[in-house]
């Protein structure tokens, strides 16, 4: 009654000696296969090494190399000699010459004896298989791969397209269904001579030496024919990252280790000095005698798949640099852009920070510098408030401005007057709110003292800019959330709209506006327009605005702020 | 052929260089090695070797450019070092990539290689519990050749002169901060390398020319081959697929980052030295911009300026990452 370990060792010998060493004084019989690969003189100190422990063999060594047969032959061999020479044993364990045991072995002893004729393997049909990178799962089976992956790589891409397009396909021998899992396994001595003595052994080799990778799949599949007592999970902790290597465990990984109470790790770093002086020192006492759980530490390792396949939105860095359409998000969070509010109120800023609780800057893109809240000359992630700084890389401003306040909503005035080129960013970003006030930028001239031809060619400078940008916002790629209202519609219920815009932000108190910022007086407005018509020049953003205000003309400037019940 | 060009170049530039101490032959076959060029730079040496030391580096190679203070003799006195010197032009041997170049061509064959300036102090994944070694050693297990490292820009709090640096210390106990989030990317599009430019540099020296303001990109280790070339400094080298440390398709590649502690009391004597020397990149116009400003005594810190701890706080702030690396 008893386990023992078939082991094979590719590299770092000295490390693969120590594990087996271990093992064997713990009175578990391990069987090495040593790849040919490695030289004769490393090998024979390697068996040297070992030569002191009787329950120590070598057994015949093949050629390895991943993905081949030459894995499942090595680890035939290593079995059929460990099941030979040591009858006692009772479940074969596979291991690898770098896997490490976290655990007592007795603990490991106890838990395969209170389950006798159980099989531990990872075995799911290629159909459930979610892992398998590349695409290769039901093709592994029935397609043909006569060149190296390591190698030629470029042939085995290629004849596997080549197969593709001929609809190619191996018959599987009859009564087989294609099963994958871990390659790391632990069987009963019933089920493992059953495999390795069935008359039709051979046939079955044959047809799994041309499978791809045939380790992750000869055991798993035939399993499935002798034995229905399957616990379809591996006793080796392994985790995989998204091209299908391994994970390697460092000393840091400790405690991980330890939580996961599984009995066998792999793989470790060779020059883990701690994980190897810890877990293979003799003291059992740290051990809750759990049952095995990798589901600890699976987050972390799954966290690191998502950060290297996702990545972080709206992070552009120096190894994150994402083509147009795969930034996974623009920005790293929401922001709200205000275009002719502060046009039309005077305190439109403070206001709105005091109702949102938010961050509000004024014209960020403003022509003459960047105007911060509060108009800092540094902001977060100390950027500076230059505007040749800015418009080197108005977008990378953008992203950056969003990315060092996560947390903290953003909110910025915008306008015709200032930097266009975000214009498509923030329209494509489905982080952006816009809301737009179309031809408020009218207001500041009409208030404005330069002489009439000037402000008449300002005024058709900024329709134009605007114009184009309103366009943008209303293209099919916009993804914003967009309101654009006139001014004319604007003020006829200002109240209506700011209260739509502020729920949307989601600010704290969700009750209604009780407080509205100050709107500025636009008597004579109408005939200000009209003035500009006068000139020659069409004002249209503005909407209809009657040149006889007569119904506004009662209201003075300013105006209190007014209550909304 | 560009690649040509600049081998060619390194090649004729071999000359220039006279060997000093010639260790290499104890160079075994894995070991990590360092490669730098250094001019005066005897203050900062003892802190540097001890930095790459204790990270695993196996083997240093200096080239030593026309030093008056004493870098040489010590250099040559430590006993995992190779050296060489030249007292020709620096500018003239494309600030030193010549140079190294060539050195790397000879002995760096095969060899896990960090090349870095004796102010660029290297921050990668986990390296406060893993060595160098523990990350070649996966970057090779996951066929990578080349890993990236910005350079981050640390400055004192308070005037560059106020605190003086002594041989030996840790430089970033006095210039212990940095900006954490105004960079700006572009791609180029030549040689496939990212261009970042950024931090104080660019907001102090050159906040009405950004195009000026220096390239923050570097890629310091790469696992070299004789047919590799240095292009531009470390920012970029040939074959242009090295240049690719970046994923474009949204996800992160594993980076670190160069702690860059050039703006130490050493930084205005030096840059008054340099630009009389004349030896920099374009027309030293950077160490023109530098010079301006240092009369001044100039403060880089601001209120917004982040403390450096640790190597985890780059990567929350997204300076560097661990990629897939866990």
């Amino acid at each position: 009654m008893s386990v023992g370990f078939a082991m094979l060792v590719h590299t770092s010998l000295d490390r693969a000696a120590e594990v087996a060493r271990h093992w064997a004084v713990n009175k578990c019989p391990v069987v090495i296969h040593v790849d040919k690969k490695v030289d004769r003189r490393a090998y024979k100190s390697f068996t040297a090494q070992l030569g002191d422990l009787p329950n120590v063999k070598f057994c015949k060594r093949f050629s390895c190399e991943w993905g081949t047969w030459s894995l499942v032959a090595a680890s035939q061999t290593a079995s059929e000699v460990l099941l030979a020479e040591f009858p006692e044993v009772r479940h074969v364990y596979l291991a690898s010459g770098s896997c490490l045991p976290l655990r007592p072995i007795d603990e490991l002893k106890e838990y395969l004896a209170a389950r006798p004729m159980t099989n531990f393997i990872e075995s799911v049909t290629t159909e459930d298989v979610p892992w398998t990178v590349g695409g290769l799962d039901i093709e592994r089976f029935i397609f043909r791969f006569p060149f190296s992956w390591k190698r030629h790589r470029r042939a085995f891409d290629g004849y596997v397209r080549f197969q593709r397009r001929m609809n190619f396909k191996r018959k599987v021998p009859e009564g087989l269904v294609p099963h994958l899992g871990s390659q790391w396994w632990c069987l009963t001595r019933q089920t493992l001579t059953a495999i390795l003595e069935d008359p039709d052994r051979q046939k079955y080799d044959r047809y799994f030496s041309k499978v791809w990778i045939p380790d992750e799949s000869y055991f798993q599949t035939l399993t499935r024919l002798y034995s229905t007592n399957i616990e379809s999970r591996s006793l080796t902790l392994s985790k995989f990252d998204f091209q299908g290597k391994p994970h390697i465990f460092y000393d840091d990984h400790m405690q991980l280790l330890r939580r996961s109470d599984c009995f066998v790790a792999r793989k470790i770093w060779p020059h883990a000095e701690k994980l190897y002086n810890g877990f293979l020192s003799d003291d059992g006492s740290i051990f809750t005698g759990a049952e095995p759980n990798p589901g600890k530490i699976d987050r972390v390792f799954s966290k690191a798949v998502e950060r290297r396949t996702k990545g972080r939105p709206g992070l552009y860095m120096q190894s994150r640099f994402p083509n147009e359409n795969w930034e996974n998000g623009l920005t790293s969070s929401q922001y709200s852009i205000f275009e002719g509010f502060t046009e039309l109120f005077e305190d439109f800023e403070e206001w709105l920070g005091r109702v949102t609780q938010t961050r509000v800057h004024g014209h960020l893109y403003g022509p003459e510098r960047a105007e911060y809240s509060g108009r800092q000359k540094v902001f977060a992630g100390a950027m500076v408030d230059s505007a040749d700084l800015r418009d080197y890389n108005p977008r990378a401003f953008l992203t950056n401005l969003i990315w060092n306040t996560r947390g903290e909503r953003q909110c910025f005035m915008f306008g015709p007057a200032d930097n266009q080129d975000i214009s498509w960013d923030v329209a494509k970003d489905p982080n952006a709110q816009i809301s737009v006030i179309s031809g408020a930028w009218a207001v500041p001239l009409f208030y404005s003292n330069a002489n009439f031809s000037d402000i008449r060619r300002e005024a058709a400078r900024l329709q134009r800019i605007e114009t184009q940008h309103i366009e943008v916002l209303r293209s099919v790629w916009t993804k914003a959330r967009v309101r654009v209202w006139t001014l004319a519609d604007f003020i006829e219920n200002p109240m209506e709209p700011l209260q739509t815009i502020i729920d949307e932000i989601g600010a704290r108190q969700a009750n209604r506006l009780t407080e509205a910022p100050r709107m500025v007086s636009l008597d004579g407005f109408g005939q200000f327009l009209q003035n500009l018509k006068n000139q020659g020049m069409q004002p249209y953003l503005m909407g209809d605005f009657p040149v006889d205000n007569s119904d506004r003309q009662s209201r003075h400037k300013p105006r209190k702020p007014y209550l909304v019940k | 052929m560009l690649r040509k060009r600049w081998r060619i170049r390194a090649f004729r530039k071999r000359r220039e260089m006279k060997s000093v101490v010639n260790r290499t032959e104890t160079i075994k076959p894995n070991d990590i090695l360092v490669f730098c060029t250094a001019r005066n730079e005897r203050i900062r040496l003892p802190y540097f070797l001890r930095y790459y030391r204790n990270m695993g580096v196996n083997h240093f190679v200096f080239v030593e450019n026309d030093s008056d203070d004493g870098t040489r003799e010590y250099l040559a006195e430590q006993e995992d070092v190779s050296l060489w010197t030249s007292k020709a032009g620096y500018k003239r041997a494309r600030f030193g990539v010549d140079w190294l170049n060539w050195l790397m061509r000879r002995y760096a064959h095969g060899h896990w290689c960090l090349t870095v300036d004796p102010d660029e102090f290297l921050v990668f994944p986990f390296c406060d519990t893993r060595g160098l070694r523990a990350l070649t050693d996966w970057l090779d297990a996951s066929s990578i050749k080349s890993f990236g490292a910005m350079l981050l820009d640390m400055y004192p709090k308070g005037p560059m002169s106020s605190q003086p640096y002594s041989a030996g210390q840790d430089p970033f106990e006095i210039a212990s901060w940095f900006d954490a989030g105004n960079y700006m990317i572009e791609k180029n599009t030549k040689f496939g390398n990212l261009w970042i430019q950024g931090g104080p540099r660019a907001r102090m020296f050159f906040p009405d020319n950004p195009a000026r303001a220096p390239a923050l990109n570097k890629i310091p280790l790469v696992k070299w081959q004789r047919s590799y070339t240095y292009v531009s400094s470390t920012h970029n080298l040939l074959p242009r697929g090295l240049n690719l440390v970046y994923d474009e398709w949204g996800g992160e590649k594993a980076s670190g980052c160069l702690l860059h502690a050039k703006f130490l009391d050493t930084f205005a004597p030096k840059a008054a030295e340099e630009l009389e020397r004349r030896q920099h990149y374009a027309a030293s116009h950077e160490y023109r911009a530098y010079a301006e400003k240092l009369d001044s005594d100039p403060d880089l810190w601001c209120k917004w300026s982040e403390k450096y701890i640790n190597w985890r706080q780059l990567e929350i702030l997204g300076l560097m990452s661990k990629g897939n690396w866990a």
